[in-house]
């Protein structure tokens, strides 16, 4: 029998000790990354969502303006907490658009008036269809979409008003 | 009659898939066996056939409603695959982050005859 054999059984404790140690000690990121980030913005075409507003289509964006696309929706809580920031970057002159998921046109209409409006478009997504087809898991997210139609950032949950510079500058990178 | 198409017409587009089985059994099936396999990217741990959460039931209707149109349950998958990465499928498919974990019951395997091949052989 050789003898070094008799110390694998604890390299292997050891190596196990160093994963799990490793991964206990690593803090817990459960968001789940839209897959399309560095890829074109997929096909898509949403109906306006309150009136004098037009609706959101993907053959608008790419046309040598970077654009944020924001999912938000009426009945979120951290959507209210972002539409200040959202406000500053419009002032800033960054042009958003938005998909409206499991919403109605009045409760829209009725948010914008309490929280502001940054939106140039709001698109109706009903059913999460356009939502899913970009990878995005839920409310608030935000796609930087650059000038040539690419996905090229995605900002998951609420802006903070410490993320707005970079964000600009983000914009300024994409044209 | 033209009352009773319009109402049947409205019916159908109104139909919420999220919680509602596909008339035809088969095709159902099929969807609930990938349903089953599908991670519920909002309460993560839970298949969308389990979860209650708003965008599984959106998953859900997504899964039964390109069954109705003949999609096949793999094109389905990719598709969610390609935008959500392999995390969403709860089948990983093998790949160089997942060999390890494809191979080590066949390393076991292995491993195991090798050590009951040795202790016969020293019994005799």
């Amino acid at each position: 029998m050789k003898r070094w054999l008799i110390w694998v059984p604890l390299a292997g404790f050891a190596i196990l000790f160093v994963v799990v140690a490793s991964g206990l000690m690593r803090p817990s990121d459960t968001t789940v990354r839209s897959t399309l980030v560095d890829k074109p913005l997929p096909d898509f075409r949403l109906d306006p969502m309150v009136p004098g507003k037009p609706g959101v289509a993907s053959a608008g964006f790419g046309k040598g303006q970077p654009r944020l696309l924001n999912v938000f929706a009426s009945w979120c809580i951290p959507c209210i907490a972002e539409a200040p920031q959202l406000m500053a970057l419009k002032a800033k002159g960054v042009p958003i658009d938005a998909i409206a998921i499991h919403d109605k046109g009045p409760a829209i209409a009725d948010f914008l008036r309490r929280n502001g409006d940054p939106y140039a478009a709001i698109g109706d997504d009903a059913h999460s269809r356009v939502q899913m087809s970009l990878g995005s898991s839920g409310v608030p997210e935000t796609f930087l979409i650059d000038a040539r139609g690419r996905i090229v950032r995605q900002y998951i949950g609420d802006i903070r008003a410490d993320q707005v510079d970079r964000i600009v500058r983000d914009v300024a990178a994409a044209r | 009659m033209s009352l009773f198409l319009a109402l049947a017409l409205s019916g159908t587009a109104v139909v919420d898939y999220g919680n509602t089985q596909l008339a035809d059994p088969r095709a159902e099936a099929q969807a609930r066996a990938l349903m089953g396999e599908l991670r519920c990217v909002v309460c993560q741990g839970q298949s969308i056939a389990d979860s209650d959460a708003d965008m599984a039931a959106d998953m859900r209707a997504l899964v039964r409603q390109r069954i109705a149109k003949g999609e096949s349950p793999a094109a389905i998958r990719r598709w969610l695959i390609e935008r959500y990465g392999d995390y969403v499928s709860y089948d990983p498919p093998l790949s160089g982050a997942t060999a390890l974990l494809w191979a080590t019951p066949l390393l076991l395997l292995v491993a195991g005859a090798w050590i009951a091949r040795g202790s016969f052989r020293r019994r005799r």
